[in-house]
C-alpha cells in the first residue's frame, strides 16, 4: 500500500473515472424515478396498488437518488480532479479514497433497497435508517481526510478558492448529519428521533436548509469556480469578490434554516431571524453568480459555439433566479401564499435541475474527455441535442409549477363573504391536473437529455483509454 | 456576563470580522497574491 504517495508523478485519476460514469448513471436512474411519480400525480393507478412503488416511497427514492447519487458522485469527482489540480499534488492515502467511492456506492445502493421497502426515519433528504447514517459517516469521515490531506500536502502556496468551497460543504455536511441523524435505535433498521416536538423540526430544518445550502450550493460553487475558469480559458472575474462571496456565505446560511417553519409552533422570533437571514443571502448568491458570468466578459462569442460553457453559464442564470425566488419566499407575507403549494416543488427544482444538474453536465462534460485521453467528447452535436432539451424541459417544468402552485394558494386562502372556504381541496387538487401533464412532459424531456448524455459518455470512454495526468514539476511554479 | 450579552457580543464580533475580511479581500498589498491564486487552474498546461 502507497501510504503517503507523496512520490507519485501523476494525478490520480482512477477513482475520478469511476466517479463520474457513476454520476451519469445515478442521474438517468434519479430522474426516471422522477418522471415515475410526477406520472403518479397525473394518473395515480400508476403505483400498481403495491406498497414498494407507492409515491410516498419512491418520491424519498427520487430525492435521495438526484441529491446523494447523482449530485454526491459528481461532488466527489470533481472535488477530487480540482484538488489535485490546484493543489499539484495526488491524493492523500489513495485506498482511503478507493473506500469513499464503493462505501459510496454501497450508501446508495442501501438507500435504493431500503427505501422502496419502507425503512425510513421520516426527515425529509434524512430519511435513511441508522445503519446506513453510520456507513455514511464513515464514507464522510474518510473524504474528509483524503481531501484535506491532499491540501495539506499541496506543493503550491495558496489555496485555490474552489477548494474553500468544497472544504465547507465537506465540514458542513459532516455536521448537519450527525446532529440530525442523532437517533435512539429500537431495532434493526428501526430509531427514534433524539429530538422532540418543534426542536425536532427546527434541528431538521436546520439541516434541510443546510443540505442546500452546502451540499447543493457551496458544493457546487466549487466546480464552478473551476470549470468555469477552465472553460472560458481565462482566470475567474475577480479574485477578492470569490473570498467575501465565500465568507458571506458562510456566516449567513446556517441561519436561513427557520422559514421552512413560517407559521407553525416554532417562536415568532425564530421565523422572523430565518427570514432576515434569507433576505440577507441575496447578496452574496448574486455576488457569486455575477462573478461567474463576469469570468466570461470579453469571451462572450464562447458561447455561440461552446455548449459545454452554455451549460455552466445558463445553469448560473438558474442559480441567480432560484437565489432570488427563494428569499422572496422566504418573506412571511409571501410564504403564507406559497407554503405547502406546488411553487416550492418548482422553485427547488429550478435550483436543482437549472443549478445543480446543468453545471454538474457541464463539469462531467468538461472531465470526461480528459480522463478517458480524447480530445473533446464523442459527440458535440449530442452535447448541444442535450442543452436544449434540458433548458426546454426544465422551463416547462417550473412554469407549470409556478402556475400550479399560485392558483392552489389562492384557491386555499379564498374565502365567501359569510366566512366560508370558496373552494374545497380536492378542486384544488383537480385544478392542477393539467399542469401536472407539463411538469411531467418538462422532467421527461430533462431525463431524455440525461439518457442521451449517457450514451455520449459512454462512447467516449470506450473508445478511449484511461489517460495519466502528469503532475508539472515544482520548479515550474516555485 | 449574561447569555444574551454573550449572544450580542457573538453577533457584533462576527460581524466585525466580516468587515474585516472585505476590507483585506480588497487590499492593494494582496493584489499579486489573489492574482497567483486566481491563475492556479491555469498552472497544469
Amino acid at each position: 500500500m502507497q501510504a503517503l504517495n507523496t512520490q507519485s508523478t501523476t494525478y490520480n485519476d482512477g477513482v475520478i473515472r469511476q466517479f463520474s460514469i457513476m454520476a451519469v448513471v445515478w442521474g438517468v436512474v434519479g430522474m426516471l424515478v422522477g418522471v415515475i411519480i410526477a406520472a403518479q400525480l397525473v394518473w395515480p393507478e400508476l403505483n400498481l396498488g403495491l406498497p414498494w412503488t407507492s409515491f410516498g416511497r419512491l418520491r424519498p427514492l427520487h430525492t435521495n437518488a438526484v441529491i446523494f447519487a447523482f449530485g454526491g458522485c459528481t461532488l466527489f469527482a470533481t472535488s477530487y480532479y480540482v484538488v489535485q489540480r490546484t493543489c499539484h499534488t495526488t491524493l492523500f492515502l489513495p485506498q482511503l479514497a478507493k473506500f469513499t467511492f464503493w462505501g459510496w456506492q454501497a450508501v446508495i445502493l442501501a438507500a435504493a433497497v431500503s427505501l422502496p421497502l419502507g425503512f425510513t426515519q421520516g426527515k425529509e433528504y434524512a430519511e435513511l435508517e441508522w445503519p446506513i447514517d453510520i456507513l455514511i459517516t464513515l464514507v464522510w469521515v474518510a473524504y474528509a481526510v483524503v481531501f484535506f490531506g491532499t491540501i495539506g500536502t499541496r506543493k503550491v502556496k495558496h489555496i485555490y478558492v474552489a477548494n474553500w468551497f468544497f472544504g465547507a460543504f465537506i465540514i458542513t455536511v459532516a455536521l448537519l448529519h450527525i446532529v440530525n441523524s442523532a437517533a435512539m435505535p429500537a431495532s434493526f433498521m428501526k430509531s427514534y428521533s433524539a429530538y422532540a416536538g418543534v426542536q425536532d423540526a427546527m434541528v431538521q430544518w436546520w439541516y434541510g436548509h443546510n443540505a442546500v445550502g452546502f451540499f447543493l450550493t457551496a458544493g457546487f460553487l466549487g466546480i464552478m469556480y473551476y470549470f468555469v475558469p477552465k472553460q472560458a480559458d481565462r482566470p475567474v472575474y475577480s479574485y477578492s469578490l470569490s473570498i467575501v462571496h465565500f465568507w458571506a456565505l458562510i456566516f449567513t446560511y446556517m441561519w436561513a434554516g427557520p422559514h421552512h417553519l413560517h407559521y407553525t409552533a416554532l417562536p415568532d422570533w425564530t421565523q422572523s431571524l430565518g427570514m432576515a437571514f434569507s433576505l440577507i443571502l441575496l447578496a452574496p448568491s448574486w455576488g457569486g453568480m455575477i462573478n461567474g458570468m463576469m469570468t466570461l466578459s470579453g469571451a462572450w462569442h464562447k458561447l455561440r459555439t461552446d455548449p459545454i460553457l452554455r451549460f455552466m453559464i445558463v445553469s448560473l442564470s438558474f442559480y441567480g433566479m432560484s437565489t432570488f425566488e427563494g428569499p422572496m419566499m422566504a418573506i412571511k407575507t409571501v410564504n403564507s401564499l406559497s407554503h405547502y403549494t406546488d411553487w416550492t416543488v418548482g422553485h427547488v427544482h429550478s435550483g436543482a435541475l437549472g443549478w445543480v444538474g446543468l453545471v454538474s453536465m457541464g463539469a462531467i462534460y468538461y472531465m470526461i474527455p480528459r480522463l478517458f485521453g480524447q480530445k473533446q467528447m464523442h459527440s458535440m452535436k449530442a452535447i448541444e441535442l442535450h442543452f436544449w432539451l434540458a433548458t426546454v424541459g426544465i422551463v416547462l417544468y417550473i412554469a407549470a409549477l409556478w402556475i400550479a402552485g399560485v392558483m392552489e394558494g389562492l384557491m386555499w386562502r379564498a374565502i365567501n363573504t359569510d366566512g366560508t372556504l370558496t373552494y374545497t381541496f380536492v378542486e384544488s387538487v383537480k385544478a392542477k391536473h393539467p399542469y401536472y401533464i407539463i411538469r411531467m412532459l418538462g422532467g421527461l424531456l430533462y431525463l431524455s437529455g440525461m439518457v442521451i448524455m449517457l450514451w455520449n459518455v459512454l462512447k467516449t470512454a470506450t473508445s478511449g483509454k484511461a489517460a495519466v495526468a502528469t503532475i508539472p514539476p515544482v520548479a515550474a511554479h516555485a | 456576563m449574561d447569555i444574551t450579552t454573550l449572544r450580542i457580543l457573538a453577533t457584533v464580533t462576527s460581524f466585525i470580522v466580516f468587515v474585516g475580511i472585505i476590507i483585506w479581500a480588497w487590499k492593494r498589498r494582496n493584489t499579486s497574491d489573489f492574482k497567483d491564486a486566481a491563475n492556479l487552474p491555469f498552472t497544469n498546461d
